[in-house]
């Protein structure tokens, strides 16, 4: 075993949940680390990273430099929660891995690591609908696999690890440019740190026609998961990509912060699909952004459903003239849970075009939190920008902030801004009871039907998923 | 053979008294209106058969088939065949109506027991096609947008594909157009028989034209004071509702 301090060499994480199963996430197996870099965070960390990657000299420059600006970087609460303040950098893990390439067949990973994907269903999901499956467990992809017919037409679909590896001049000529270490402090965070993800490239013309997944799955405790994403669509391609995420239910804060970067070349598709189902201890800070050159089109699908902190705001920069971005997503904000997400949309072309439909929902003690930045300069024209954003409220306690920041310059751009607040009244609940549903299930039906114009743009076997986590979520909502 | 017998009930909200002391008796096949003027507790008696939770019962008892309900959440007197066709139908965005009663229908089914979509579609269209509603109405999301005559028919619709052993239709013909009217009545008739228990509550006269009750009961001060056949409601047509005030004043105390 290779470890770089002795307090931090854990052979086995220890369960601690005595009963699980309350959620299909919540779930731990003991599971033996062969690498890990310790507890805390320091130049020693990003070495051991570095040194176990086996990577080149400029990466592990750039991971250095990028620790310099996060530890430079003060937390910004004078506009987010001071929940943020509660993250406890010395006490997290920030490498846990059991090997350094996955494997490419089921049979191959490790019993330990392989259960709990079945448990989570991701090999049913492969042979049913996808056309190639990234699983990572803590830092690092545990089984990954693209479908023969995909490959064979030049698709590449690794993890970051063996992108950097294998395809260094692609790599890195588009990492770090579509969100810069500097960014924030959490993309300054991952940059240091960053592990695991997914790497893709479509060659110009390819149309993926299934879609490629990543699983996310945090199994240790104190631990953080900083995957990095690099998608490049390259001109005239179209590939959809959904990635999923769970985590058991620890006792203390396991923090998630992800970086996600997509280039869509000139006329190409990307379409993102997040459904994250993290436990209610996890602090999600994700920096997600796409550059769309001339006529690419960038559709984010964001779905948020727990954590204890999410804040995430995938963007677009509208690059090219008649680019189009889009974001839409939805958040369910539970007893304990703070969902602050939005999007961002740049114009920096003309008649570009971008769509934001936002959808939230406050259960109880929970709160949601709309943040949107809509920029179109003065020197554009023909530019156009829709941005809804509807809020649920199911608990008179519940809560919900908008903030909606939208600046457009000149007079040849137009938008279009429309926001509601609305609460799942009584009598609608006694309406529906009178019908013979049980409280429980009138309020989730209330909830799938505020969503169900949005739902229905996922693919149908994530609506069902979605259906079916809120079904669970607003199971506990009444009483 | 079903009943639904109100027995000496007293109602109130927070501590006025709404309901005081009222009886009625309620036999399958037999359709009963309640007329009285506004404000005597009508639409309050068709809430608390339902089990709004608002309204607290201070006395006496509401019988489904010999068995209490008042103890029962809402919920669980609709599934025990209680029917309630509101005044005001709540909205439900995004929940189309064939998939809301494909929900109704499923929360009366056995734990564990999946609704046969197929064989659920196939009932879900025969009603339709009884009550002359047409095909597309059912994918709109329930109440959204709808006009007063739309509502209506479709509680009609939820009540013919629940197939309640009691109904209390509370002011069905309240915001409704003489054409509007006509079909809702339709509708109700079609659903009458030796199964369906309806205890109709409304303010006017003209309902009663196109649904002919068995017996009429006039509503007055929380409690019922007058009973009759259809004859009674034509004459409180042409009478008023002074006449029924001006007989209890005389009776007396």
């Amino acid at each position: 075993m290779k470890s770089l301090t002795d307090s931090g060499s854990a052979a086995t994480v220890e369960n601690p949940i005595a009963g699980i199963d309350q959620t299909k996430g919540d779930f731990t197996y003991d599971v033996a680390y062969e690498f890990d870099a310790g507890t805390g965070l320091s130049e020693r960390t990003i070495d051991y990273i570095s040194s176990v990657k086996k990577e080149a000299d400029w990466i592990r420059a750039f991971r250095r430099q990028a620790l310099q600006v996060f530890q430079s970087k003060p937390m910004p609460t004078h506009w987010a929660t001071r929940d943020l303040e509660n993250i406890d950098f010395d006490r997290i893990r920030y490498y846990l891995a059991s090997g350094q390439k996955p494997k490419r067949t089921w049979d191959e990973v490790p019993e330990d690591i392989k259960r709990t994907f079945e448990r989570l269903g991701i090999p049913e999901q492969e042979r049913k609908f996808l056309a190639g499956v990234e699983a990572q467990f803590d830092s690092e992809a545990a089984y990954s696999n693209i479908k023969e017919i995909v490959a064979k037409q030049g698709v590449i679909f690794v993890n970051s690890t063996e992108g950097l590896r294998e395809h260094p001049d692609l790599f890195r000529r588009w990492f770090g440019k579509v969100i810069p270490t500097g960014d924030n402090k959490f993309s300054a965070l991952n940059s240091a740190v960053f592990s695991g993800g997914s790497f893709i490239y479509v060659p110009p013309g390819v149309k993926v026609a299934q879609p490629l997944q990543a699983y996310f799955r945090i199994n240790a405790e104190n631990f953080g998961q900083f995957e990095r994403t690099l998608i490049i669509a390259d001109e005239g391609s179209e590939v959809t990509y959904m990635e999923g995420c769970t985590a058991p239910k620890f006792s203390t804060a396991t923090l998630h912060s992800a970086v996600v970067e997509l280039v869509a070349l000139k006329g190409a598709k990307i379409q993102y699909i997040t459904v994250q189902n993290w436990a209610n201890n996890v602090f999600n800070l994700v920096t997600k952004r796409g550059l769309a050159h001339a006529e690419a089109e960038i559709k984010w699908i964001d779905c948020n459903i727990g954590s204890r902190l999410t804040m995430k705001y995938p963007g677009v920069v509208l690059k090219g003239r008649k680019a189009r971005g889009e974001v839409i997503s939805i958040a369910l904000a539970n007893d304990g849970q703070h969902q602050d997400t939005g999007a961002k949309m740049i114009h920096a072309a003309d008649e570009t075009t971008s769509n934001v439909v936002s959808k939230s929902i406050s259960v109880g003690q929970g709160r949601a939190t709309y943040r949107g930045q809509v920029h179109i300069p003065k020197r554009l024209r023909g530019c156009r920008n829709n941005t809804e954003c509807d809020a649920l409220l199911i608990n008179t306690n519940s809560r919900t902030d908008t903030y909606p920041a939208i600046t457009v310059r000149g007079d040849r751009n137009s938008i279009q801004h429309e926001a509601s607040v609305s609460k799942v009244s009584e009598d609608m609940i006694f309406y529906m009871q009178q019908r013979g549903l049980s409280e429980g299930q009138a309020m989730s039906l209330a909830v799938n039907g505020f969503i169900n114009d949005l739902a229905r743009q996922f693919p149908m076997e994530y609506s069902v998923e979605l259906k079916r986590l809120i079904d669970l979520e607003m199971e506990g909502s009444v009483g | 053979m079903s009943s639904l017998v109100i027995h000496d009930l007293h109602v109130s909200i927070g501590d006025r008294p709404i309901i005081k002391n009222l009886s009625l008796t309620v036999n399958s096949g037999e359709v009963h209106a309640i007329m009285g003027p506004n404000g005597t507790g009508k639409s309050t008696l068709a809430k608390v058969i339902a089990g709004h939770p608002d309204y607290t019962v201070t006395g006496g008892d509401v019988l489904l088939d010999g068995r209490s309900v008042l103890e029962q959440e809402a919920d669980e007197r609709a599934r025990a065949g209680l029917f309630l066709a509101f005044q005001y139908p709540s909205e439900i965005p995004g929940v189309s109506i064939a998939n809301f009663l494909r929900a109704a229908v499923q929360a009366r089914l056995p734990e564990g027991e999946e609704i046969d979509a197929t064989a659920y579609y196939k009932r879900l269209y025969a009603k339709m096609d009884l009550l002359k509603i047409e095909r597309k109405f059912t994918s709109r999301a329930v109440n959204e947008g709808f006009s007063g005559g739309e509502k209506k028919r479709c509680e009609i619709l939820q009540m013919a594909m629940l197939e309640p052993k009691m109904a209390v239709m509370d002011e069905t013909d309240s915001g409704l157009d003489i054409d509007a009217l006509r079909i809702v009545s339709d509708g109700v008739n079609a659903l009458r028989g030796p199964g369906l228990g309806v205890l109709m509550i409304t303010h006017y006269q003209r309902l009663l034209n196109h649904i002919v009750p068995d017996f009429v009961h006039v509503m007055y001060d929380g409690r019922i004071v007058k009973s009759g056949d259809k004859s009674l409601a034509l004459d409180l047509e042409s009478r008023g509702y002074d006449w029924v005030k001006q007989e209890l004043a005389a009776l007396p105390a």
